[in-house]
């Protein structure tokens, strides 16, 4: 962005997507740790997406005359009390775990969002009603309620979602509400009224893009926490069901073959763990870039 | 005070961008209403510079909110009228007074480091006014915006553009603001306290060039200041405010010649001047500026008046002429008058 041509070139206005390209090379360059946990959710979200191209074995295929074996040539992590291949199950087990970390933040932050500004910029009993809620939200135990909702309506990672929606959006709510008081009052919220903007354009233009930085990394956040709520969840039975490959589910496998064969829990814990690092890696690196007051 | 006649130029009369007449502004608080403004006229013209001067708390920056309607909750305006070419602003809809902001009247805040957005570009900043009312396409307002940053002597306007407001100094973001001020060319600029939390050497430059600007295209401009010096060189006339109302308005030359009302006159005093002897200690004027909650009776600056007479304490002065375009609001001069009036009646 530095020598535009004195002439005047019609592009001196840059587009979004060159900002969305500059965020992430620049995200790329800010740190090793940030570029390690880019790469490492890079590469998951391939893995899980092309699978069935990359795994050795079928998903469910079964050897029963060849479990527990030791890492080999044919079996590179071995394989598991069923004779299924262990690396191709940690293959597909993020499938799961990956899509209910976006779908359950995406929710959560969605509703948050809304609650947070409307409780922002109406403020009074509106504000205080909404936020008393968010109190009463916050002290309740989100996994007691996934428990819950499986004895209910049936195990499965729908609860895992639901117990995001119901119970994640409180975070969100708050970060934003305390965002829109301290923004609403700068003077540039005021210069924008000066110039004829719309409080809904206001809103969306000036109040928004400054409540965000603390939005995406607790977004960032709330992605690993929900792979590990969902590996929580899975590890206790109420998550993904066998026969589905999750990593919380392999754990809780190798959990119990420990002695006998460790790389089932060792390979799909590594997982977890590299998965929530890496979103916590990122979260932190978006932080640093996103907001231009922090020097570089 | 009733609207200023003035001094018509050489094309005829040209109609005043703006006349303000009678306007009040209240807040209403648990211990009553305060009255912020109470009741000023003025005038601006256009190619004028109008000051508005005062201590603060005496209604100057309420009075630059209120031409755009930018009072914020609780504060109303219970009566008066702004009329912006002959359209009174506070009637007119809220859809309306949205076209008018930042587009043929545009304002300069006195924060230049919490005015601008420090997400967005300097860019977009400048632009924004042109967008918002659909003067131009993002390119070209871009363009203008790097033409306007040149105006406003910002080296490499274009590169510049892709800044973001941390990467500037204060007296640049000042600048800033008033390039996205001038950028759709409005008819009238009002600028509360432009220079107020820069630097000393930067305020000359920062006037000059809203003044040049001002002089240039025909704008008005509505200059909200509490720095005399300030005034004195870059007003073509001023209006001091105390408790809400214009005490005095003159021409800048006037007014620094012949002040007439005591609290300009202490104003004056207490700005040092170089022609001033060594040693002399300023004057400051007595006392605080009154608690908003209890107005006194009779003409509001009675108690810090070093020469209050009794009248001053029971009934609110008139306002009074004093020479060509100079209006005081004050006892003294009413008495003054009368004199001169009475000697000039006894030597018929």
């Amino acid at each position: 962005m530095s020598s535009a041509s004195i002439t005047g070139t019609p592009s001196l206005a840059p587009s979004p997507w060159r900002r969305i390209v500059d965020t992430l090379s620049a995200l790329w360059r800010l740190r090793p740790v940030v570029r390690f946990g880019m790469i490492v959710l890079l590469g998951m979200a391939l893995m899980s997406i092309f699978a069935s191209l990359i795994a050795p074995y079928g998903v469910d295929q079964q050897n029963l005359a060849n479990v527990m074996k030791a890492p080999s040539a044919r079996h590179w992590l071995g394989t598991d009390n069923l004779g299924r291949d262990i690396l191709t199950r940690v293959i597909y087990g993020g499938r799961v775990p990956l899509m209910v970390g976006a779908v359950a933040t995406i929710i959560a932050a969605s509703i948050g969002i809304l609650i947070g500004l409307v409780s922002g910029l109406l403020g009074g009993w509106v504000d205080a009603l909404l936020m008393r809620t968010a109190d009463a939200f916050i002290c309740f135990p989100a996994l007691v309620f996934t428990l819950v909702m499986s004895a209910m309506i049936g195990p499965g990672i729908h609860n895992v979602i639901l117990s995001f929606a119901v119970f994640g959006w409180t975070g969100f709510a708050r970060i934003t509400r305390g965002q829109v008081l301290v923004v609403r009052e700068l003077q540039y919220v005021e210069a924008a009224r000066a110039i004829g903007m719309s409080r809904l354009r206001l809103l969306l233009r000036h109040v928004l893009p400054n409540v965000l930085t603390p939005l995406i990394v607790a977004a960032s956040l709330t992605a690993g926490n929900a792979i590990l709520v969902e590996a929580g969840a899975s590890f206790l039975g109420v998550g993904a069901q066998p026969p589905t490959a999750s990593w919380g589910r392999e754990l809780q496998t190798g959990f119990r073959l420990l002695e006998a064969a460790p790389m089932i829990a060792f390979s799909s814990g590594l997982m977890i763990t590299l998965a929530v690092l890496s979103f916590n890696f990122i979260g932190d690196g978006l932080r640093d870039l996103l907001d231009p007051r922090i020097g570089r | 005070m009733a609207s200023m006649p003035v001094a018509p130029n050489a094309a005829g009369t040209p109609l005043p961008v703006l006349q303000v007449k009678g306007l009040k502004v209240e807040y209403p608080t648990r211990a009553g209403v305060i009255r912020a403004v109470d009741g000023i006229d003025f005038d601006v013209m256009p190619g004028e510079v109008v000051a508005l001067v005062g201590e603060s708390g005496c209604g100057k920056s309420a009075t630059a909110h209120s031409i755009l309607r930018l009072i914020s909750e609780p504060g109303r305006i219970p009566a008066g009228e702004i009329l912006f070419d002959g359209e009174d602003l506070l009637k007119v809809s809220l859809q309306r007074i949205r076209q008018i902001r930042g587009n043929r009247i545009s304002m300069v805040f006195q924060e230049p480091m919490s005015s601008l957005n420090p997400v967005q570009r300097i860019g977009d900043q400048v632009a924004e006014p042109l967008i918002q009312h659909k003067l131009a396409s993002k390119a070209q307002a871009w363009q203008r915006a790097g033409e306007l940053l040149r105006r406003m002597n910002i080296p490499d306007p274009e590169a510049r553009l892709h800044d973001y407001p941390h990467q500037f100094s204060g007296g640049m973001r000042q600048r800033v603001m008033i390039a996205a001020a001038l950028a759709c060319s409005p008819r009238l600029i009002i600028a509360d306290e432009p220079t107020t939390a820069l630097d000393v050497t930067v305020q000359a430059q920062i006037i000059e060039l809203l003044r040049t600007a001002v002089k240039a295209d025909a704008t008005g401009m509505l200059l909200i200041t509490h720095n005399l010096g300030v005034v004195a060189r870059y007003a073509d006339r001023v209006n001091v405010m105390y408790g809400g109302e214009i005490v005095e308005s003159a021409s800048a030359d006037e007014l620094y010649a012949n002040p007439r009302h005591p609290y300009t006159r202490g104003l004056l005093n207490s700005v040092p001047t170089l022609s001033q002897p060594l040693g002399q200690r300023l004057i400051p004027i007595a006392g605080q500026p009154f608690d908003a909650h209890q107005r006194p009776g009779g003409c509001s600056f009675h108690p810090r008046c070093p020469q209050a007479i009794d009248r001053c304490k029971t009934q609110a002065p008139p306002v009074v002429r004093s020479g060509i375009s100079h209006r005081v609001s004050c006892w003294l001069t009413v008495e003054a008058t009368q004199s001169d009036l009475k000697s000039d009646l006894s030597s018929c």
